[in-house]
């Protein structure tokens, strides 16, 4: 379980936010501008809240009332990022190695890269360079590389906007199941709501910073409701 | 003539001094252009501007600046005269005023290229687990190595044709401080219309060759 209240102050608003999400997909929706991708940095640890904590099932990983602040390199957070940052000068599977050749990951925790990307029908385009491949292509192999290190939360960022309308379906679809494979909190950024309403197990919509409201598509309700009364919801 | 070694001796010298100011020029240049390049703070545009000036000033200015500095009644020279060493008229001079000079070159162009590497790539390495280190010798060196060797190149170039700054606090010591530029300056003074047009000759070819290579190969190095 991902735990995390987060304030920060933006030079046109403050962001302020509180969140639980079971092993389920969290989606942050919201548009340009509404603190979306700065909340996933705040969970990575790349930027620095000005208040709040970030817990993983009980270990915190950021609080300021206890002066804790775990680095990024030390949370492993998996982060997909918006036009996936593969590394240009590194072949597919360099790109995938590199999170597993880091001293502070532990060797049994890692997964065969090459079975990896295998199983997301990348395994062929292992000694291309990421300019060599499509946009659906360079998502699967970023994916790969996130889960190379197995991390307990992975991040995406706007991951279907670079993609054309077909390969968006497709790896909508693709994702899910990677949830189910993976059963790890994914907390995703889109401010396309075809996205939010096919993968959102609980969607928070955002704006200026603030929660504007809550809802649970599969369950099949929906609740609008104010930041401040957010903790006391049963999630 | 360029027959006799002692010809030679300002091609070597020149060759000697644009190495060794290069070598020191990429090991105080790039951590700083990189911390530069990242970084804000405050009166950072004062230390920015401060870095370039050897490179818009008239080299006898920056000459003169030296002599304040490393002069027998300098701030630096004297306490080094105590210790008995003298800098002026020396090679290590030349070398100095080469460094001075064409320092600008290689931290605008290092900058530039650190700045154009995505953070993104550094941010991504940070949330795989790579240290900060690592991730500037595996990502942020590798993507910003075509701008460092332009100005790898570009302050080698200038170190090598360095000539007002060097003149004045290393003089024109034939065998112990001429370098191409001095000795080309002074044949023609004199008359030796040979010796200039041979170094002239030498420089050049050089020159071109270097330039001429390192193009070739940054034209490979695109992702």
């Amino acid at each position: 379980m991902l735990e995390a209240h987060l304030t920060k102050k933006l030079w046109h608003f403050t962001l302020d936010v509180e969140f639980k999400v079971e092993n389920q997909i969290l989606l942050l929706w919201g548009h340009s501008g509404s603190g979306k991708t700065t909340i996933l940095h705040l969970l990575a640890g790349l930027l620095q809240p000005t208040a709040g904590f970030v817990k993983i099932k009980d270990r915190v990983l950021y609080s300021d009332m206890e002066k804790i602040n775990v680095s990024p390199q030390a949370r492993n957070f998996g982060y997909l990022f918006q036009e996936y940052a593969l590394f240009p000068h590194m072949t597919v599977r360099q790109n995938v190695l590199y999170g597993l050749k880091s001293k502070k990951r532990k060797q049994d925790s890692s997964t065969d890269p090459v079975e990896l990307l295998n199983s997301f029908g990348v395994g062929h385009l292992i000694d291309r360079y990421p300019r060599q491949l499509s946009g659906g292509e360079k998502q699967r192999v970023a994916l790969a590389r996130a889960l190379a290190v197995r991390p307990q939360v992975l991040l995406l960022d706007e991951p279907f906007s670079a993609l054309d309308k077909k390969t968006r379906v497709v790896l909508r679809q693709e994702l899910r199941k990677l949830h189910e494979q993976w059963q790890i909190p994914f907390v995703l950024v889109t401010h396309d709501e075809e996205d939010a309403s096919y993968l959102g197990d609980e969607i928070i919509s955002l704006e200026k910073g603030r929660v504007r409201d809550i809802k649970t598509p599969f369950a099949g309700h929906s609740k609008a409701v104010r930041t401040d009364s957010l903790a006391s919801l049963q999630m | 003539m360029f027959t006799h070694l002692t010809d030679w001796f300002p091609v070597l010298l020149s060759l000697r001094v644009a190495l060794i100011a290069v070598v020191i020029i990429t090991c105080l240049g790039l951590p700083l252009a990189r911390l530069m390049a990242r970084r804000e703070f405050y009166g950072k545009e004062f230390v920015e501007a401060a870095i370039t000036l050897p490179l818009v000033l008239p080299p006898s200015v920056v000459g003169y600046g030296l002599l304040v500095v490393i002069g027998k009644n300098g701030l630096l020279g004297k306490t080094l005269a105590g210790m008995g060493i003298s800098l002026v008229f020396t090679w290590y001079a030349v070398v100095l005023a080469a460094t001075v000079v064409a320092f600008p070159l290689m931290y605008q162009s290092a900058k530039a290229a650190f700045q154009s590497v995505d953070v993104n790539l550094e941010k991504a390495a940070r949330t795989l687990g790579a240290g900060e280190v690592r991730i500037f010798f595996t990502v942020t060196l590798p993507l910003a190595w075509p701008g460092i060797v332009a100005g790898l190149v570009l302050s080698f170039a200038r170190a090598l044709g360095e000539f007002g700054a060097t003149l004045m606090v290393a003089g024109n010591i034939p065998g112990q401080t001429q370098t191409i530029p001095t000795a080309i300056y002074f044949a023609v003074e004199s008359g030796k219309n040979e010796t200039a047009s041979t170094l002239v000759a030498i420089i050049t070819v050089f020159s071109f060759i270097v330039i001429f290579w390192v193009n070739r190969w940054a034209k490979k190095q695109k992702y």
